[in-house]
């Protein structure tokens, strides 16, 4: 077994302040480590990414089929691109179990101690959603495509990328949630699991809101933006680009992500 | 800015001014630290001693910014850990009575982050992580999900995480709980090595008397929140002084006995049947005399036992309470097993 740093030469170079040789990260150096930390456990086990695919694809699997095909094209090219943001929205917004796991245990409060910026440990845990959202994206389509699914490339990456721009103000929210259930974890979940459905079944993933639809819920519906965000990757997985539906789209995520970042630095400033 | 390298070198490392922290929870009101006043210097090993709920914590969490005082002020570095939170942070180490490392990720991997996080470069955070590992004996698990890793294993990461950057002041809270005397004497070698041989401050908490006992400077016992008392635990133990035992064949031999050890300085008797104790500040010394003393004035005593102070005996006369005791009726997971070999 080895030493501290026991050797007189080293121990004269201590005494000097190692850290005044360091340069303090700046506020993109934390957030990249603050990131990248929240993706080591992804990166050393990448299968732990398909536990979340088995849900996705076991709608595609047992619920496509059951859909009538609509005049633009097959029923899966409508429903793969609602599964897709169905699949975000659930793994964004429960990031926040994370972050209520360290609380619990005390990483978090280490991290707290750390000279890591309070803003760095919410933005990189946000950004941090992208690659889960981008990589099961992918793996979607991927897995639909020999199916009656046309693929349109262009389209497909402009949609991800509305989408990863969602999960980031979801993950912020859930995180903003996660601090303020601090000790007392069935609030989060409780919130989470209430919220969760209405705003899919309001988007119109799992089924169409058309006409047909009373009008309250065509109401609510129109003050969800996950429904505009679907609608747009509807549009854009199937080849065509309406700008104003894609704009509604990319509006609604930005304005996500904003506010999801607003809420979660609020939050992570305050809390102690 | 380079706050670092802005530290104060003159006073104090520590300095706190009737530093208070209160909790409140529905209708009760914990006073956790009452009034704390605490002035550490460049280079001590300082131990906190006390019994669970003692403020042990509650005092490292306000010095480490985790939790603002009530009231009082403190400074850390020479910076006040209210107004400026993160020139502190930069300044210390805290290892906490939680795990450092996250359950999901591999202790490597933290380590490394940590070092990151303090400004190490990643050739110099990769190296000390590994040599870190290694002086814990942590080599072979540091790959392994910290969740798989036993109580100790983690324990030993988390004191890694806090040493990673090498910080000039550390703050731990209860490092050994959860160690095995191997490994416990280990750790606390480490922490006398840091401190000697670095100059590093340290500031740590624990409830085993032979730890504080063995290691630290300076012993401040904490109870209800109150410091109660403050000195090496030299100086604590031969305050108290040492527990002189005789036995008797008669009682009027110990009567006639105890008259005689009440004169001596400081002295103070007990006398149960034909034994009498004799509680005496240098009793080791001063029992040769008392027994011949003693046998040249028609009372032999029959039985001696000399038995120095401990810092429990300490906390017993300070509280009225046994120190293990206190600690055995907690709730608190951690026991005093194996400290006693
Ligand atoms: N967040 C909190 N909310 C309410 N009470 C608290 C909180 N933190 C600590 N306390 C109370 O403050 C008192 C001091 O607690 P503290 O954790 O500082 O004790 P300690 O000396 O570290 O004990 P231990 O040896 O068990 O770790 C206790 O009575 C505790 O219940
Ligand atoms: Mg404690």
């Amino acid at each position: 077994m080895t030493t501290i740093e026991a050797s007189p030469a080293r121990a004269t170079e201590m005494a000097a302040g190692p850290e005044s040789r360091r340069r303090t990260p700046g506020f993109v150096a934390d957030t990249w480590n603050v990131m990248t930390r929240e993706l080591k456990p992804m990166l050393r086990e990448p299968a732990s990414i398909l536990f979340a695919m088995v849900q996705p694809l076991v709608f595609l699997a047992l619920f496509a089929p059951l859909l009538p095909d609509v005049g633009t094209g097959s029923a899966l090219q409508w429903f793969v691109p609602g599964i897709i943001a169905m699949t975000a929205l659930m793994g964004a917004s429960m990031t926040g179990s994370n972050l209520t796991l360290e609380m619990n245990t005390g990483s978090h409060e280490r991290l707290l101690v750390s000279p890591l910026r309070r803003s760095a440990l919410l933005v990189g845990r946000a950004l941090k959603e992208v690659v889960p959202v981008l990589a099961q994206g992918i793996l979607i389509v991927a897995v639909v495509t020999p199916f009656s699914f046309d693929l349109h490339p262009v389209g497909v990456i402009v949609g991800l990328a509305i989408i990863a721009t969602f999960a980031v103000g979801v993950g912020s929210l859930s995180f903003a949630l996660a601090l303020v259930s601090k000790g007392q974890d069935w609030i989060f979940w409780t919130v989470q699991q209430t919220l969760i459905f209405p705003v899919l079944l309001l988007a119109g993933v799992l089924l169409p809101i058309d006409d047909g639809a009373p009008g309250w819920l065509r109401f609510l519906g129109d003050l969800n933006p996950l429904a505009y965000i679907v609608e747009a990757e509807r549009a854009l997985f199937a080849g065509t680009f309406p700008a104003g539906t894609v704009l509604a789209g990319i509006g609604a995520a930005v304005g996500v992500a904003a506010l999801g970042l607003v809420v979660g630095l609020r939050t992570m400033s305050r809390a102690d | 800015m380079d706050t670092t390298t802005g530290r104060k070198s003159s006073g104090p490392v520590i300095r706190t001014s009737a530093l208070t922290r209160t909790f409140t929870r529905g209708k009760q009101t914990v006073e956790a630290v009452r009034g704390l006043d605490l002035e550490v210097h460049d280079g001590e090993l300082v131990a906190l001693l006390g019994p669970n709920g003692a403020g042990k914590s509650t005092t490292l969490r306000m010095l480490t910014t985790l939790i603002a005082p009530t009231s009082g002020t403190a400074e850390v570095a020479g910076f006040d850990v209210v107004r400026d939170q993160r020139a502190v942070r930069q300044s210390i180490g805290y290892v906490g009575q939680g795990n450092a490392a996250a359950h999901q990720q591999r202790g490597r991997d933290e380590v490394v982050s940590q070092a990151r996080a303090h400004g190490l470069s990643r050739s110099e955070a990769n190296r000390q992580a590994d040599e870190l590992l290694e002086t814990f004996d942590l080599t072979e698990h540091a790959m392994r999900p910290v969740s798989t890793l036993s109580g100790g294993q983690r324990r030993r990461l988390d004191v890694a995480i806090g040493l990673v950057h090498q910080p000039r002041l550390m703050f731990l809270d209860e490092p050994s709980t959860g160690l095995d005397p191997q490994n416990r004497v280990n750790l606390q070698e480490q922490v006398r090595r840091l401190n000697r041989d670095l100059g590093t401050t340290i500031v740590l908490t624990t409830h085993y008397l032979e730890e504080a006992d063995a290691i630290a400077d300076r012993v401040i016992v904490i109870d209800h929140g109150l410091v109660i008392a403050d000195d090496t635990a030299t100086a604590l133990k031969a305050g108290l002084g040492d527990l002189v035992s005789l036995g008797f064949a008669r009682p009027q031999d110990a009567s006639a006995a105890a008259a005689r050890a009440e004169r001596l300085d400081g002295a103070s008797v007990t006398t149960t049947g034909t034994s009498v104790d004799i509680r005496v500040p240098h009793g080791r010394d001063l029992a040769p005399s008392l027994v011949t003393d003693l046998a040249s004035t028609g009372t032999p005593a029959q039985r001696i036992e000399v038995v120095s102070a401990t810092l429990d005996d300490v906390f017993l006369h300070l509280t009225g309470r046994s120190l293990r005791e206190s600690n055995q009726t907690s709730t608190d997971s951690t026991t005093d097993e194996g400290e006693a070999a």
